[in-house]
């Protein structure tokens, strides 16, 4: 809870202020480490990155990180790329966009390139299979940690509307198997209605 | 003349697969499988079985994996710069219109509906491997029940949300005890 406090004190910064050099290579070896250990989707990179950028470096804040996370979701690539891209971007300008996206690149390059030789063995040894299955535990275990941070503060803004979205939001996914492309649009196209909505309500009062 | 055959072939799959992860894998198969011959359907399904067990996304350990065996190191780089390619461009465009315009009173508003509806997708994924973990890919039964991955699941989430652990140590301690575990209880 205390944490939290900190989190909205830090949240009307802008980009921080430390040397650029020193800001640069932050950048890159926190996406270096973070895409070194992203088992699985572009979403445990983005909560590992909303963790990384948001709550410890307070770089970028809440809302924010969350509007850069739809973008990177609805453009075309990998997740991980584009949330670097924006990430990078926000923090440092086109060299911060730049490392941003050389860390991200370099973990699979270098790993996949010694594992493609190694291959048989790799995938058929039981240690790296027990290590891998392991770390799954802990990768949902900071997946559901950031959505309970996430989630919590969408309920305590007591909007049935957004707390309504959300759960539709999830049954669909979840439940329904519905694509996550198709459910951004809506989200955009209501988005949009409501907007046209509320000023018409506006020039009625 | 590879190096660009690799770097177009990827740039078509870094551009056509959005939404990332899984999305890129019916692009690759078309592209790569089907288009050049560059990997028969077994090694394809190598590659899927290594993407799962490395870091990365997909799309950029497909390029390793094939640009390595068509063409080297310059084989790689080249397929790895073609499939960022697209997003370098894209997003950066994004990201201009976005700071640009978020002030706007639409824009604000989309983005309104946006945010929860990105913690529900968010939520939707860590549920998705948490059930993964749990029962293994088997049937919603309790004799598939893995009681060691659940455990650690509790412990992992526990640290993270009382004592502020570091994520990635978190995951890391989580795949050790796991394997430890099973070496001595079989």
């Amino acid at each position: 809870m205390e944490n939290e406090q900190n989190k909205t004190q830090s949240d009307s910064q802008g980009r921080p202020a430390a040397s650029k050099a020193a800001l640069l290579r932050q950048i890159f070896l926190s996406m270096l480490v973070i895409s070194g250990f992203t088992f699985g989707g572009g979403f445990v990179i983005v909560s590992l990155m909303k963790k990384k950028f948001v709550d410890e470096l307070h770089w970028i804040d809440e809302p924010e990180m969350l509007d850069l996370v739809a973008l990177a979701q609805s453009s075309p690539g990998s997740i991980a790329v584009n949330a670097a891209i924006l990430v990078g971007w926000r923090v440092c300008g086109t060299a911060g966009m730049a490392v941003a996206v050389l860390g991200t690149i370099i973990p699979p390059l270098v790993i996949l390139s010694v594992i493609s030789l190694i291959y048989e063995a790799f995938a058929s040894n039981r240690y790296v299979a027990l290590f891998l299955k392991g770390m799954q535990a802990g990768v949902a275990a900071v997946i559901i940690d950031v959505v309970a941070g996430l989630g919590s503060k969408v309920l305590r803004e007591k909007s049935p509307l957004h707390i309504g979205m959300m759960a539709a939001a999830f049954i669909a996914v979840f439940f329904f198997k519905v694509n996550v492309i198709h459910v951004i649009l809506a989200a955009l196209a209501l988005g949009v209605a409501l907007a046209f909505i509320r000023k018409k309500e506006n020039f009625v009062s | 003349m590879i190096y660009w055959q690799l770097f177009i072939s990827f740039l078509q799959v870094g551009l056509f697969s959005i939404g990332g992860g899984y999305a890129s894998l019916p692009i690759i198969q078309s592209r790569i499988v089907e288009q050049h011959g560059w990997l028969d359907m077994a090694e394809f399904t190598d590659l899927i079985t290594i993407a799962e067990m490395t870091p990365g996304p997909i799309a950029l350990n497909a390029a390793t994996f094939v640009g390595t065996r068509i063409g080297g190191l310059p084989g790689a780089l080249a397929a790895t710069f073609g499939c960022i390619f697209p997003a370098l461009i894209l997003v950066s465009l994004l990201a201009f219109v976005y700071y640009r315009y978020k002030k706007l009173t639409v824009v604000q508003s989309v983005l309104g509906s946006l945010r929860p509806v990105v913690v529900a997708l968010i939520a939707s994924a860590g549920l998705g491997i948490m059930l993964s973990v749990a029962f293994g890919g088997r049937a919603y039964a309790p004799e598939n029940l893995d009681i060691a991955g659940v455990v650690l699941f509790v412990l992992a989430l526990a640290a993270l949300r009382k004592l502020k652990t570091n994520p990635i140590l978190t995951m890391a301690a989580c795949g050790a005890v796991y394997a430890a575990v099973h070496l001595i209880v079989p």
